[in-house]
């Protein structure tokens, strides 16, 4: 009876080979905005890291500044899986998804700060076709911030998965799934 | 028909008188395979001449005047099974034919919460008879255990169906096909039985002593799924069709079996069938991307005498079911969003395109078997089987990964059992036995998604021996017990702030074998001693009153989810986590069950009381946040729970044509050290059915059944999660019950006969006729959309 359980033993225990290390493909670690006045001043950075992706660690959110009142920023919004190496661009996947991905920008919390989209899905090439996209429905990887008054809050920012587009820009009227989402905490002085 | 029986009658009284003139004669003695006593009233029939004698008080019986010759003898006594026996005749010949005493399939298995009793049967009901498996026939086999008193399911959409009995599912119900334990990923909620509903003909429930051949961890209970017993002393060539259509998935399925028996025992049989519907719908939209394609194929052979035989089996089994579009969520806010909102984020034009997310299963059984009888001692059994299962999931993905699975196991498993049972008392039976069994999982690194469930080897070893005693013709005792040794060495990956933050850089440092940076490979290897009991007493007043009284122990090892656990679940927005801390649960069940038929009707009560230490179980314990927004942490923990219920059934024969059938199921289950409902029990659910039969006219039945299921009021309360949304903390209401809901369903079935063999049986159901719009609570889909809505059904089934 042990005899046919030794058996057993000897006979699986050659596997030995360690399994290989996988990292996450699809995790987006970082995401950094970047707001350029316009006519010029000082780029204010807003930026949220993550670096163990679903682990327990929170992001690490900065913000590099306060914006200036009665300014338009230009945002531009770049993504990237810093758990490869080198980090790997998201920005390019999800320009060549343009259609079935769309960013919404919540302002909240008493900041007098409006966005707005500053591309379209014809900016972008499409990655199932090799050609620009020919439907403009708003992206939202540039976009543009205009601040007024002094004052405090928050500016929201999530990209969702397999929207529902044309849509209203709310979170609720686009639906899809969250990839991603930030809330920033602003001084406008 | 009629005349040509009249015919042969005629012929046969011919042949009689022609056999007046021959003069030898056939004696011989009918006895007990086992212990060799005699058997009384033994029927002995000549097939030739269709002369019949019956054995006496010493089991002598004889044939006068017969001519020399070869016959064929039929020997069938009421509590055996029937033998053919050739036999040549040459002078004055003696016989000595010996009978098996046993029914032993049929005794094999002590079975409680039976749905309610056939009225002609005063004995207890013990399965489901493949006619009610066969209107289950384009559904699952967890829809069809639900007629079992006592069993529920646990559902993600209508496809996928986990059988739950007694409030408990998953690792703690154990399921044998064919006498082979599914080794399949029955891990995760939404991971149901790899098993062609098709294939299997009769099924049973397992409790009591009996229940411990199988394993000791049946902690919820076992549920046999069986082959049909068909005769293998004649030449025999018999098969089955169905063919199914149904209106809600707009598809069908067809199935076919076909068994050849030969003459000497041996035996082929052939099984098919596919399946294939589109999205299903419930009252008031379609739920998109629910889909499923169903193909099951087995194949048998083997010599079946009544001293010795052997078999071999091959099974496949392969599934592509959709996973409703709208449940694949981002974040908690997107939960949140699909509880409020009420209907589907998704709904689009029915199709029968299966789209991510989607699972696709494989299943590859292989059986060897073989058995001797050893005469006045018992039987000796001896099993090898193979089971290869690889499952992928696909999901929503970014870029160009939708056919990248996002998960991907392969399971394989080898078992090898042998057992004995020792059966030459007729008031003492003893069975004993032993089982090895390697299990391999490999978790392909292919899907570019940290593994969910790590590469791991199972060792498992266990031994049981279980005995049965009849006191006497009203008291029979039972009692067993059962040693299982259980080895798991894993070898995970965690991430490092995972393994610090678990605190297990302080518990388990022994156990990293390489830090890679971000990760560490660990090499867990946790070994479990555990031991399971029962006993049970069986008293039966008379043939129309028995009562039950059984204890069970039962221990069970944690399985690898719940020890390693460690992502993201897309499906139900959290991060599941296991814990390398978790040992092994015990539980202690005691069940009472009376039965009691009277002239017209009959009634079955099964209370219980069923206690768990140790039990494992999966609750929210915190909230992560990641820059996809947050989520709720899902912690594997051990507490104490109780567990209360009871099933009752009923039937009434009103008249001749005009009968009733009555159940109830209710279980309470609550954790002991917090003082809390336990999550996903199932809600009290009352079911009557009224049935019109008339065998006259082409064994005509009707029946109308009501299901009426309560409101589940005790669940664990709501957690409160922070919304990135909103900006503050919310409440989840992921433990809100749904409202109790009533439906309706009909079934009508009437039978041709077509020639001299074959019959046409033609059916037609209406499942929820009322087309009523309702969420259950133990589908995990309840949160996104409703159940489904009418649906229609009409089956052909040819006999021949």
């Amino acid at each position: 009876m042990f005899a046919f359980l030794g058996l057993f033993l000897v006979s699986c225990s050659d596997d030995d080979d360690n399994p290989e290390e996988i990292n996450e493909e699809e995790t987006i670690t970082t995401m950094t905005v970047t707001l350029t006045p316009q006519g010029g001043g000082t780029q204010i950075i807003l930026a949220s890291r993550d670096l163990d992706g679903d682990g327990p660690d929170d992001p690490d959110i900065t913000v590099s500044g306060n914006l200036a009142a009665s300014t338009t920023y230009d945002g531009e919004i770049v993504l990237l899986n810093e758990t490869e190496t080198p980090a790997e661009l998201v920005n390019e996947e999800i320009e060549g998804e343009a259609d079935e991905h769309q960013f919404i920008f919540v302002v909240g919390g008493g900041l007098n700060a409006t966005a707005a989209y500053a591309d379209d899905e014809s900016d972008y090439v499409s990655e199932a076709t090799g050609t620009n996209f020919t439907t403009t429905n708003p992206v939202g990887i540039a976009f543009t911030l205009t601040t007024t008054d002094a004052s405090s809050g928050t500016l929201g920012i999530t990209l969702r998965h397999e929207p529902t587009k044309p849509n209203d820009g709310t979170l609720d009227g686009a639906g899809g799934s969250t990839d991603i989402t930030q809330t920033f905490s602003l001084t406008i002085e | 028909m009629r005349i040509s029986i009249f015919f042969m009658l005629f012929l046969y009284s011919l042949a009689n008188v022609v056999a007046q003139d021959c003069t030898s004669s056939l004696s011989g003695r009918v006895l007990d395979y086992h212990n060799s006593t005699a058997l009384v009233k033994a029927t002995i029939l000549i097939t030739e001449t269709q002369e019949q004698a019956f054995s006496d008080e010493k089991g002598n019986f004889t044939f006068n005047r017969l001519c020399d010759g070869n016959y064929e003898l039929e020997v069938s006594h009421p509590s055996c099974t029937t033998q053919i026996i050739p036999i040549t005749v040459a002078g004055n010949t003696s016989i000595e034919i010996r009978l098996e005493h046993h029914l032993e399939e049929l005794e094999e298995v002590q079975v409680i919460g039976d749905a309610v009793p056939k009225k002609t049967n005063s004995a207890q009901e013990v399965t489901l008879t493949s006619e009610t498996l066969e209107k289950y026939s384009t559904a699952s086999l967890g829809e069809a255990l639900r007629e079992l008193g006592g069993v529920s399911s646990l559902n993600t959409g209508a496809t996928i169906v986990k059988p739950t009995i007694h409030g408990l599912t998953g690792s703690r119900v154990l399921i044998l096909n064919d006498g082979v334990r599914m080794q399949d990923m029955e891990w995760g909620d939404e991971h149901a039985p790899n098993v062609d509903i098709n294939a299997v003909e009769r099924v049973s429930l397992v409790k009591g002593a009996s229940a411990l051949k199988y394993g000791g961890d049946a902690i919820g209970g076992v549920i046999l799924l069986e082959q049909g017993i068909f005769p293998v002393t004649r030449d025999t060539l018999f098969g089955k069709t169905l063919l199914n259509g149904v209106s809600n998935g707009r598809g069908g399925n067809i199935s076919s079996s076909i068994t050849k028996v030969f003459t000497k025992g041996w035996y082929l049989k052939g099984q098919g069938s596919y399946k294939r519907l589109g999205d299903q719908e419930a009252p008031d939209y379609v739920l998109s991307n629910t889909g499923i394609q169903e193909f099951g194929a087995s194949l048998a052979f083997g010599k079946r005498l009544f001293e010795w035989g052997f078999g071999a089996k091959y099974a496949y089994y392969d599934a592509e079911i959709a996973i409703l579009r709208a449940s694949h969520i981002g974040n908690v806010d997107d939960l949140i969003r699909a509880i409020n909102s009420g209907q589907p984020q998704t709904i689009e034009p029915f199709t029968y395109d299966i789209a991510n997310p989607r699972q696709q299963v494989r299943h590859h059984l292989g059986k060897l078997q073989a058995y001797k009888r050893f005469e006045g001692l018992g039987k000796w059994s001896f099993q090898y089987d193979f089971q290869s299962n690889r499952r992928f999931e696909f999901d929503v993905r970014r870029g160009d990964r939708d056919d990248q699975a996002a998960l991907d196991l392969e399971l394989t498993t080898h078992t090898v059992t042998t057992d004995f049972r020792w059966d030459a008392k007729d008031d003492f039976r003893l069975d004993i036995g032993l089982l090895g069994r390697y299990q391999d999982n490999f978790a392909n690194p292919a899907t570019g998604v940290r593994r969910l469930i790590p590469d791991y080897e199972r060792l498992d070893f266990g031994a049981f021996a279980i005995g049965e005693y009849r006191l006497n013709a009203r008291w029979i005792l039972d009692a067993g017990f059962r040693y299982d040794f259980t080895q798991i060495d894993a070898k995970k990956f965690y991430l490092t702030s995972r393994w610090e933050e678990r605190g297990y850089d302080q518990d388990f440092a022994d156990l990293v074998i390489e830090d890679v940076g971000t990760q560490l490979l660990t090499n867990p290897v946790f070994n479990y001693n555990n031991f399971s009991a029962t006993t049970g007493v069986q008293f039966s007043k008379d043939n129309n009153s028995t009562f039950k009284f059984n204890y069970a122990l039962s221990q069970r090892a944690p399985n690898p989810a719940e020890l390693f656990s460690d992502g993201l679940h897309h499906s139900a927005a959290r991060i599941e986590l296991g814990d390398l801390r978790i040992n092994s649960e015990t539980s202690h069940k005691f069940s009472l069950s009376q039965e009691k038929n009277f002239k017209n009707w009959g009634f079955i009560l099964e209370p219980y009381a069923h206690f768990v230490s140790n039990f494992i179980l999966l609750e929210p314990t915190d909230v992560e946040f990641t820059i996809r927004g947050a989520f709720p942490v899902w912690g594997y923990r051990q507490t104490d729970v109780r567990l209360l219920g009871f099933d009752s059934s009923a039937y009434i024969n009103w008249t001749n044509n005009w009968s009733t059938e009555h159940q109830f199921a209710l279980v309470k289950g609550n954790d002991l050290d917090n003082d809390i409902a336990l999550i996903n029990i199932p809600a009290a659910n009352l079911q009557n059915k009224l049935i019109f039969s008339k065998p006259e006219w082409n064994d005509l039945e009707v029946s109308l059944r009501s299901n009426y299921v309560f409101r589940q009021n005790e669940t664990p309360p709501n957690i409160i999660v922070f919304s990135a949304e909103q900006q503050q903390e919310v409440p989840l209401a992921i433990n809100t019950p749904p409202d109790a809901y009533h439906l309706f369903d009909f079934y009508g079935t009437m039978t041709f006969g077509l020639g001299d063999t074959a019959t046409l049986t033609a059916s037609l159901g209406v499942n929820n006729i009322l087309n009523t719009t309702y969420r259950e609570y133990l589908n995990r889909q309840r949160f996104f959309a409703d159940d489904l809505g009418r649906n229609i059904l009409l089956q052909l089934k040819l006999n021949y």
